[in-house]
């Protein structure tokens, strides 16, 4: 099987472009992933393309040639949709592309615009991850989803809106020095609690923002890299991908999602790795219960263990096992069709020694990225490791 | 109680979503079980726990149980006039149903997990459409 690895990464300042096309956005992410990864653009075999609510936002469906063209590429383009988690298979299948050698250079990435439009209309495209007949239809939006998630977890284990605010407030204390963060301020525990209702127990600082961003990721193959003298220290060891009910009723509990503990496990043996070789690990964190049941999911945490993990410290900046180094959805923000790749660049850039957080895992040699869609009926797992 | 896995014409209808609701709306709701005796909603040719086509339809239980909900008060453009609203997920015997709680106020402190409640048909406030509504019962 043929080794791959991340030659360079790209991604816009995550946050408000609403005078931006999508196209101007993913490019300024491509042409920024090929300056880093020092990879000529006719070199490219396929660009992979997440974008989840184009064609309701933007009006605008068939987006992967239209993103090839203004990346300066002419190659097979595609688009993935899976939610929240369009980019994080766009990864994904570009891994398996190159290990199987069908191709040595694909480019992954992808792109969102969302500010452009009201709160409502938002909300109803985001909604369309959930199940239309079962769940919309009986006023299910995307924060109450995860509320009735939140309820269901804080009555079968305990935990309380203040342990979710200390995922907020951690969140948001990691996205302040990182110059691609929508939000690059604090947020106290006592402004997460005071926040107005969204859906309870959710409030407004639980739940990421509306975000506008691209992502991209030059994905190349081992020997590719060494012909052409790249500096790629950062492999793909694993990924994996899981799939559950899509309606949240229909799950076998509230209270797990099954898909990303899937997921995982299947990355975890590709990398031959488990939980505790993880040195730090960007999740999807849409909201601040998604956070817990990400690391529980993971297995950093026993089941009913993760909603303290933030208060105790374990995965803050300075604990033992940093999570969402970024910023987080949360505060880094959430072009949802963008999201698993900006993870995937957040965390090379950790590694690397090149990312603002940088100095919080200097010996870290592993990473996880979990990149999750609608209430995790869909998951994608990547184990990143620092090539010896 | 007719199968509900037939391929064509008015069984196919049958078989959809709408039918189900008028169902519901009849007092007449139900769910499909498969030989194994797992639950799941319509419309559905296969029973996703162990892939039997053999899918019968049972009557709902007349009450059910809030396992979970949430006061949604960012609601999408269809619930724009419904909210604040309950949202919940209950129990009904093998299956679970999401509905909109109704004749409770929509306040986390009003609401007790376990409630126990009936199911229906009402209408959104915001575009009168159909929508699943649980009641407390008595």
């Amino acid at each position: 099987m043929t080794e791959v690895r991340i030659a360079g990464v790209g991604l816009t300042r995550f946050g408000r472009h609403p005078d931006r096309t999508g196209r101007d956005l993913f490019a300024e992410a491509a042409l920024r992933a090929f300056e880093d990864a020092a990879v000529p653009r006719a070199d490219l075999e396929g660009l992979n393309y997440g974008n989840f609510i184009g064609a309701l936002a933007e009006g605008q469906g068939h987006q992967a040639p239209l993103m090839a063209e203004a990346a300066g590429l002419r190659c097979p383009a595609t688009r993935y949709e899976e939610a929240c988690a369009s980019a994080g298979v766009a990864v994904r299948e570009a891994v398996r592309t190159v290990r199987s050698g069908e191709a040595d250079v694909v480019l992954a990435g992808g792109m969102e615009r969302m500010t452009h439009v009201d709160t409502p209309t938002t909300t109803r495209g985001l909604a369309t991850a959930a199940d239309d007949l079962f769940e919309v239809r009986s006023g299910v939006t995307f924060p109450g989803a995860y509320a009735l998630m939140a309820r269901a977890y804080f009555d079968a284990f305990g935990g309380d809106r203040t342990d979710l605010a200390h995922i907020a407030s951690k969140n948001h204390a990691n996205a302040v020095d990182n110059e691609y963060a929508q939000y690059r301020r604090e947020v106290s525990i006592e402004d997460a609690l005071d926040a107005p209702p969204v859906a309870t127990p959710l409030h407004l600082f639980d739940a990421c923002p509306i975000t506008d961003g691209a992502s991209a990721v030059v994905i190349v193959s081992e020997s590719y890299a060494e012909e052409h003298g790249l500096d790629a220290p950062v492999a793909v060891t694993g990924t994996g991908q899981g799939t559950d009910r899509m309606a949240l009723g229909d799950r076998e509990s509230l209270t797990e999602t099954p898909a990303a503990r899937d997921a995982a496990t299947a990355a975890y043996e590709e990398a031959g790795i488990g939980p505790d070789d993880v040195d730090c690990a960007e999740v999807h964190d849409c909201f601040t219960i998604a956070e817990v049941l990400a690391i529980e999911s993971l297995g950093f945490a026993e089941p009913g263990e993760g909603i303290r993990a933030a208060r105790q410290g374990v995965t803050t900046a300075d604990g033992d096992l940093p999570v969402n180094l970024s910023g987080g959805l949360k505060a880094k923000g959430h072009p949802v069709g963008a999201t698993g790749a900006a993870q995937i660049a957040e965390l090379v850039r950790l590694l690397r020694g090149d990312h603002p957080n940088s100095e919080h895992v200097a010996d870290a040699t592993t990473a996880v990225a979990h990149n999750a869609g609608g209430t995790v009926a869909s998951a994608v797992v990547h184990v990143l490791e620092v090539a010896e | 109680m007719s199968s509900s896995n037939a391929g064509e014409g008015d069984e196919a209808t049958r078989s959809g979503f709408d039918a189900w609701i008028d169902a519901l709306a009849g007092g007449e709701g139900y769910y499909l079980e498969s030989p194994c005796g797992h639950g799941s909603l319509p419309p559905r040719r296969v029973c996703p726990e162990c892939g039997s086509t053999d899918l019968t339809e049972r009557p709902l239980p007349e009450t059910g149980t809030v396992e979970t909900f949430t006061v949604v008060s960012v609601p999408t453009p269809t619930f724009a006039e419904d909210a604040p609203y309950v949202t919940a997920i209950a129990t009904f015997g093998p299956v679970r149903l999401t509905g909109v709680l109704r004749g409770v106020e929509p306040d986390d402190d009003a609401i007790d997990l376990g409630l126990d409640v009936t199911v229906g048909v009402e209408r959104r406030e915001t575009d009168d459409e159909r929508v699943v509504v649980f009641r407390p019962t008595g």
